[in-house]
């Protein structure tokens, strides 16, 4: 059939299940969005109020359903502006196609008005990138723009069509297998023998009396969540995850440690440090997991499983890696195993934990006139029961998030892992409530974060999303802070942060709007937000110079953490405990 | 030849890589960029057409003491136009690199000697003028170094080095 590339765009969206496209209009893309009129009763296209949300959001939209999220853009500026975005997608490594408008094909090179060399910029934040002259490539582009956003080790691929390329036409077939030459969704590891690869990691295993499952996002994306389940229940090996990993295996398993790394639980990164074997699953070692990696698990052998081939070896030495996927390599690992159980390591482990939860900082009854921000994480899982979706910002209020907040569900928190992008929340939470419309969702922000994506609260108006945004509000952008205060002396640089009124704020923007200063409020807000039927914001006046502990500073080693304070049962006098320095 | 075999053992980190990538704008760019962005060393890049006009093929030179030479392979292997990658350090290869040397002459004796040098190291002098010679030397690494060692005397006026290019035999 006859189509204009307009009309070969829209088709290919469909056709690979996504009927969500995040976007903004301009020039160069105008043909597109002329096309999408006849679009409209199968794409919902969502206005958004800055191309950044747009790639922000359909980023969340992939990790909520594991469709290919969308975002489109016009040339130049339209598509500069989703570069923070990709580069989101790329780091957590995330299935997004983005569509961005060019200048005519006889103008590139002209430096004509509102060209930019996207391709140029993009290319070391997309997994691959086209620039589109011709008409007839386009169908193969876009379908191999898909696949390969979606294949392997996911992540964005952007499409910059030209203008003209848009309104021309082309013979248009679905395109349903896509044959490249070079691109091959799980690479060759040189001549990596599986079959040998698994008896030697069977036998590490059986070997291990002190062993540790570090469990990625790689789990998810490859759907491996019963497989994994499987194979942590015969193997009886304790898991950690990494912030991204927190969802593959529930929160309330008794096999399951929790988060490691830098803000993780001290008894996590303390049996990670005291192990024997490290079971490395679609994870990359990135350094705010390993800390020191002179010093990371100096006693342990390490098993890694990742299906990009780059990261075995990256960062820390495997004795065994194996390049495939979670699911297919723990299909035929979980039967070679014996079923155990590491009676006296959990044990150890046990002691560090109850440790750790003697230092809770939720023993501490709170003040009437006091809120702590780990108490409003608490307050909304326990008022939701775990039964929503959790998009955060960056922050101290996203690792409070982590360690409040008891994750039971797949893929329930959605956050910016890898580049640790400031106003992810809510346009994640917009991606997300497309993806789960279903679902309760609530966008978690810092007073900074937050002011970086305010515009956004029109788009949710706009599309009467019902999505509960919680603003933890400290006057401070927290976390650098916390920095400052502790490895730079207490010489507070550019941190403290004006915020303007977020209950009126919500109210200007027509939206429902409430605030809370001590628990009990908190817990009262909570309850009417959810029972509200649309969306609400919530302004969460906290503690304003809360420290998020435990912490390995960078550089240290996991066993050189500075622990939490030993809480005292009750408050006593005053705020002083909170502070603590690092000893 | 022997010395071909022998080379990888006499400079053991040194790696070469050969890899064949489609022939599309751009290629040659994706490549430069990834070795930029993962901080990787490359000593030598070279690029050229092969029996497929659809094809390119990019030869690299990698000290792996200073780069883990696994990793650029695997990494090459990320981008979507990379058709394949070989490490041939350890395999029987044929290595050449062409150079071009512009030398100084400041009279007949020194272009006779010169002629000679050229001679013994089987390689042509392509071009001469009026107070300079071009010589045209191919061959592998050592000897267009040690030819530059020994016309170094005679005052050397401009060098251009292709880079490594590696066939494995058979
Ligand atoms: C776009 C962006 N700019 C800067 C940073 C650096 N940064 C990391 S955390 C943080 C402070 C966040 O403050 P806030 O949003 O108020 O959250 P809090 O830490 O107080 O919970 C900053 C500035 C970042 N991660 N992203």
């Amino acid at each position: 059939m006859k189509l204009t590339g307009a009309q070969v765009i829209w088709e290919t969206i469909l056709q690979h299940g996504t009927n969500v496209v995040f976007g903004y209009p301009g020039g160069a893309i105008l043909p597109t969005y002329d096309a999408l009129v006849d679009y409209q009763d199968r794409v919902h296209h969502v206005l958004v109020r800055h191309e950044e949300n747009a790639a922000l959001a359909a980023d969340a939209y992939f990790r909520a359903t594991g469709k290919v999220g969308v975002c489109m853009a016009t040339s130049g500026p339209g598509a500069t502006n989703l570069v923070t975005g990709l580069a989101n997608a790329m780091m957590d490594s995330s299935a997004v196609v983005a569509i961005t408008g060019q200048v005519a094909s006889h103008l590139v090179g002209s430096d004509a008005f509102q060209e930019t060399d996207v391709t140029g910029v993009t290319l070391p934040i997309t997994k691959h990138n086209y620039l589109v002259m011709d008409v007839n490539e386009l169908p193969q582009v876009m379908a191999e723009a898909f696949y390969i956003a979606r294949s392997g080790r996911p992540g964005p691929v952007l499409v910059d069509i030209c203008k003209d390329v848009q309104q021309k036409m082309v013979d248009y077939e679905p395109i349903t297998s896509v044959q490249m030459r070079g691109y091959r969704a799980i690479k060759p590891h040189g001549r990596q023998n599986i079959p040998t690869l698994l008896q030697r990691a069977k036998e590490l295993i059986d070997q291990a009396r002190r062993p540790v499952i570090l469990a990625g996002q790689g789990i998810k994306h490859g759907n491996a969540h019963e497989e994994f389940r499987a194979f942590v229940e015969k193997s009886g090996i304790p898991v950690a995850t990494t912030l991204l990993g927190i969802g593959v295996l529930s929160e309330d398993h008794p096999l399951n440690l929790r988060m490691m790394g830098m803000h993780g639980e001290a008894y996590v990164n303390q049996a990670i440090a005291n192990a024997d074997l490290l079971i490395a699953l679609g994870m990359r070692f990135d350094d705010r997991v390993t800390g020191n990696l002179k010093t990371y698990a100096k006693n342990a052998r390490v098993i890694h499983v990742d299906i990009d081939a780059a990261e075995i070896n990256k960062n820390v030495p495997a004795d065994v890696g194996i390049v495939g996927s979670v699911k297919d390599i723990l299909r035929e690992l979980t039967p070679m195993i014996e079923k155990r159980s590491y009676p006296t390591w959990m044990e150890q482990i046990n002691e560090w934990r109850a440790d750790t939860k003697a230092r809770d900082v939720l023993n501490v009854e709170l003040p009437d006139d006091m809120l702590l921000a780990p108490h409003v994480m608490r307050a909304i899982w326990e008022e939701t029961k775990g039964e929503c979706t959790i998009c955060t910002d960056v922050g101290q209020h996203q690792m409070w998030e982590t360690q409040y907040f008891q994750h039971t569900r797949k893929n329930q928190l959605i956050t910016s892992g890898g580049l640790g992008t400031m106003g992810f929340a809510l346009p994640a939470a917009i991606g997300a409530k497309f993806g789960r419309p279903d679902d309760e969702v609530w966008a978690i922000a810092g007073d900074g974060g937050f002011q970086m994506s305010i515009p956004e609260l029109a788009t949710v108006m706009q599309e009467n999303l019902n999505i509960k945004i919680a603003i933890i509000n400290n006057n401070f952008l927290g976390m650098v802070r916390q920095w400052q205060e502790l490895m730079h002396n207490h010489r507070y640089s550019a941190v403290e942060m004006w915020t303007p009124d977020f209950v009126k704020l919500a109210q200007a923007y027509g939206m429902c709007g409430m605030r809370a200063t001590n628990l009990k409020e908190a817990r009262e807000v909570i309850r009417r937000a959810r029972e509200h039927d649309g969306p609400v914001l919530i302004e969460f006046v906290v503690e304003k110079e809360t420290n998020v502990f435990p912490m390995i500073q960078p550089g240290k080693s996991l066993n050189e953490m500075t622990r939490r304070p030993i809480q005292p049962a009750a408050l006593g006098g005053g705020m002083e405990f909170m502070k603590e320095k690092a000893h | 030849m022997l010395i071909d075999r022998v080379e990888a053992q006499k400079n053991p980190t040194k790696h070469t890589l050969v890899a064949l990538v489609e022939n599309k704008p751009g290629v040659l760019n994706r490549v430069a960029s990834l070795m930029r962005r993962r901080n990787f060393n490359i000593e030598s890049l070279a690029v050229g057409t092969t029996e497929d006009p659809t094809i390119s093929r990019m030869t690299f030179v990698i000290d792996a003491s200073k780069t883990n030479a696994a990793l650029v392979e695997r990494n090459l292997y990320k981008l979507v136009n990379v058709i394949d990658v070989q490490d041939v350090t350890d395999l029987p290869t044929v290595v050449r690199e062409l150079a071009l040397i512009k030398v100084r002459v400041t009279d007949a004796q020194h272009r006779g000697e010169i002629k000679q040098i050229a001679d013994m190291f089987q390689s042509r002098v392509v071009d001469v003028a009026k107070e300079s010679v071009i010589i045209e030397v191919t061959g592998e690494e050592q000897k267009v170094d040690s030819i530059l060692n020994v016309l170094q005397d005679y005052g050397i006026l401009e060098v251009v080095r292709t880079g490594r290019i590696a066939m494995t035999r058979g």
